[in-house]
């Protein structure tokens, strides 16, 4: 954990710096020919959507390790992939909706991934909610919520493939040339890097949290 | 004493006592005719409902009223701590839960055999075109529902505001319950019938019954131990 910690100031340099040289790279790709200007939504959304299904899955997993193991290490990383989540989870439900309004021409369309997206943000949502209301105890509650909520995927997947068969949701067509390839790429690592700084960051907040409470209930004794 | 004995005397002790207050039998019965009355109002145009609404109408009248059931059917355990006598019987922990979970499906079950009657009446809906894959369809959505929601209702027992963190918990999770329900129920309702998606729909619902029941009985014991 030490070494992780002392990866967060380069991590967030590098970050930075990419996200500042983000935008001259995704002006100079190519404007996509049915969509136009507004695609570039997509290097911004798609990047949020993948780590939020990381951080979804990273929590599921420390959930399963807390529950068996009672590892506090996992329950710290947890609370902290639910936390980053529900961030981009947020950033993924506010920017589809203004893509989907220009390409689309509605905000909203129930097709599989808009509908797992959402699913799975509740899910992380209670999580947290849980954490903060349940009460003395919640964590253990908690790491059910997140076991369930990362099962749960497939399940929300298929049957939202199947509900929509009737329907075909309008599709976007993905097949990127190379001038649209390179920014996506660094796009997903400047993501990423900020994403694991966060990370480490929250983790790191979260022990102190509970050291400083542990400290307290010890000098009431 | 075997699991499913353990399971079998916890469920028929919850039916003893429900069979002689049977406060939850009448009140889930209300709550869910309620349900269908308030939306009744939402997909009823010209005195006639919408295509596909009573599919919609049923299983939100289940889903509402059995959230209703697992947390009334908790507080009662909660109340007299009989859950902490219960959790320190020398049984298995899976025991428990499945004792709950056979005293909950029989009370919503129970519930469904009056709803689905009277939503057929209401809405015009043909529940005698496919009895058997219907009564299929609300008996495995039934299990998937009780399933994950004994497993959360017991959980919360210890839990501060746990009235509204059920439904919380417990809708998100039943999202793929929900869906195959409604979709396979309008797949036996709809003017022209498909029966083989209804059938679809019936599979994954038996899936997801098999993966989040076994999800439950695993994460039961630690869950419930402090």
């Amino acid at each position: 954990m030490r070494i992780a910690n002392r990866l967060v100031p380069p991590l967030l340099i590098v970050a930075a710096l990419m996200y500042a040289r983000a935008p001259f790279m995704i002006q100079a790709a190519p404007i996509e020919s049915t969509m136009g200007v507004v695609q570039k939504i997509f290097y911004y959304h798609v990047p949020a959507a993948m780590l939020t299904f990381v951080a979804a899955f990273v929590c599921g997993l420390a959930s399963a390790v807390y529950l068996f193991r009672r590892s506090r290490f996992a329950d710290q990383v947890a609370v902290a992939a639910a936390e980053l989540a529900v961030v981009f989870g947020l950033i993924v439900l506010v920017t589809g909706p203004l893509w989907a309004r220009k390409a689309w021409g509605v905000w909203w369309v129930w097709d599989p991934r808009l509908t797992m997206t959402l699913v799975m943000w509740m899910v992380f949502v209670a999580y947290l909610l849980l954490r903060r209301f349940g009460g003395p105890g919640s964590e253990m509650l908690a790491a059910a919520v997140g076991v369930f909520g990362t099962a749960l995927v497939p399940f929300v997947y298929v049957s939202t493939i199947y509900w929509r068969t009737n329907h075909p949701p309008p599709t976007v067509v993905r097949t990127l040339p190379p001038e649209m390839a390179a920014p996506f790429a660094w796009s997903i690592f400047t993501f990423l890097f900020f994403f694991i700084a966060l990370l480490i960051v929250r983790i790191r907040l979260e022990s102190s949290r509970v050291a400083l409470e542990e400290a307290y209930v010890a000098l009431e004794d | 004493m075997s699991l499913l004995r353990t399971a079998w005397l916890i469920a028929r002790k919850d039916l003893v006592v429900e069979a002689r207050s049977r406060e939850l039998a009448y009140t889930t019965v209300f709550f869910a005719l309620a349900c269908v009355l308030v939306f009744s109002f939402a997909f009823v145009q010209e005195g006639k409902a919408i295509e596909g609404a009573s599919s919609g109408i049923l299983w939100v009248a289940v889903a509402f009223s059995g959230t209703l059931a697992l947390s009334r059917a908790f507080e009662r355990e909660r109340q007299s701590e009989t859950l902490r006598a219960l959790l320190l019987a020398p049984s298995e922990r899976a025991a428990v839960y499945l004792g709950k979970l056979i005293g909950l499906l029989a009370l919503m079950i129970g519930v469904e055999l009056v709803l689905v009657p009277i939503v057929g009446l209401l809405f015009d809906a043909p529940i005698l075109r496919a009895p058997w894959l219907l009564a299929g369809l609300l008996a495995a959505g039934t299990l998937g529902f009780a399933g994950v929601g004994t497993l959360f209702a017991a959980m919360l027992v210890r839990a501060h505001s746990r009235d509204v963190l059920l439904p919380l918990l417990l809708y998100p999770i039943t999202v793929p319950v929900l869906i195959a329900g409604v979709r396979g129920t309008a797949a036996i309702f709809a003017t022209e019938p498909n029966l083989d998606a209804a059938l679809a729909w019936l599979s994954i619902l038996i899936f997801f019954d098999a993966v989040f029941v076994v999800l439950s009985l695993w994460v039961f014991d630690p869950v419930m131990s402090e």
